[in-house]
């Protein structure tokens, strides 16, 4: 009986194997996702002027711990994801009544205007990182990336890559109604 | 001949790697410290490829900001503490032994053990079986007696 049971080994593999891919499949994971460090940090030190020709103060760290939630999005033209997201982002703020933030990532001025002008602009304030150099604080490496920062100034929930209504019906809205609490 | 004599010149090639003459610093022991550092870093982007070799715009970005930082005087060591505080350990092509790297580290010594272990058992068995003889079956040692008891060996 014993000996029977060995012969079951190569399929109990096979089935875990099976099932290790087929998680991959079904799972929506990205393999490419890293996780991120900055949870549970401080907003890192960052002070960025406004995009060119715009109005408005720019952005800097402070700007994000002053007792409201506030939801980071880095964002640029040329990011062909942050145009599908865009959409998401403006429902957010108008029925949600989100505090949005933007960081325009390496992006000339111009096309960045332009782009809000054509899109919309739900941002609240908008920092130019004309040099990436604040991404690289963030810990930046492919746009989109939204982040959530909670009342006192601290990094609470990263998105790698593109919103989508999965993304905020079972992550972004129940975290943003936690910390509004 | 010619072409294998290519061919293995090819292989000695050193890789020119994508840092750019304008990237460079003009102190060569500090650039030379910056090469071998930027040979150490993943680069995000690419992520099986080094900051060194990448061509990624942020690549880049990490080429310039480590010569920055050594300009500064900062040690490869605070470089690299810079980079893995933004971007985890995840940049570092060489993990860092801790308690969440311990799989990684000892994971494959253990496998190897566990297969030493495995071969060890197989041979002990073998071994095993080999030297203690099979007993008799009833009708065997029937037969057995039946060849002995008779002396003109033949069977009936």
């Amino acid at each position: 009986m014993r000996r029977q049971l060995l012969y079951l080994v190569p399929a109990v593999i096979f089935g875990v194997i099976a099932g290790n891919f087929l998680w991959g499949l079904i799972s929506g994971h990205d393999p490419r996702a890293i996780p991120s460090v900055m949870i549970d940090r401080p907003v890192p030190e960052f002070d960025l002027g406004p995009i060119d020709g715009m109005a408005g103060p720019g952005l800097k760290t402070a700007d994000l711990s002053n007792g409201q939630v506030t939801l980071v999005n880095f964002f640029a033209s040329w990011c062909v994801p942050c145009r599908a997201e865009h959409a998401l982002l403006i429902e957010l703020v108008k029925f949600d009544g989100v505090r949005l933030v933007g960081i325009n990532y390496k992006n000339e001025a111009e096309e960045a205007r332009a782009w809000l002008a054509e899109l919309g602009n739900p941002y609240a304030a908008i920092g130019a990182d004309t040099t990436g150099r604040a991404g690289i604080e963030w810990g930046v490496y492919g746009l989109p990336e939204t982040f959530v920062i909670d009342k006192q100034g601290r990094i609470r929930y990263r998105h790698v890559g593109q919103l989508d209504t999965d993304a905020l019906k079972r992550t972004l809205r129940p975290l943003l109604r936690e910390l509004g609490k | 001949m010619r072409v294998f004599l290519l061919a293995f010149a090819l292989m000695l090639a050193a890789p020119a790697g994508a840092v750019e003459p304008d990237e460079m610093l003009d102190d060569p022991v500090l650039e030379a410290r910056a090469r071998a550092l930027s040979q150490e870093i993943r680069c995000l982007v690419c992520q099986n490829e080094p900051i060194d070799s990448s061509n990624a715009d942020l690549a880049r970005d990490l080429r310039i900001l480590i010569r920055e930082l050594m300009v500064d005087g900062n040690s490869d060591d605070d470089v690299k503490a810079f980079l893995v505080a933004r971007f985890g350990d995840y940049v570092l092509f060489d993990p860092p032994m801790k308690p969440s790297t311990y799989a990684l580290w000892f994971g494959p010594a253990l496998v190897l053990l566990l297969g030493v272990f495995g071969v060890f058992l197989f041979f002990a068995r073998a071994r095993r079986a080999s030297h203690t003889p099979v007993p008799l079956s009833s009708e065997e040692r029937a037969r057995l007696e039946r060849l002995l008891d008779d002396p003109g060996g033949g069977e009936t």
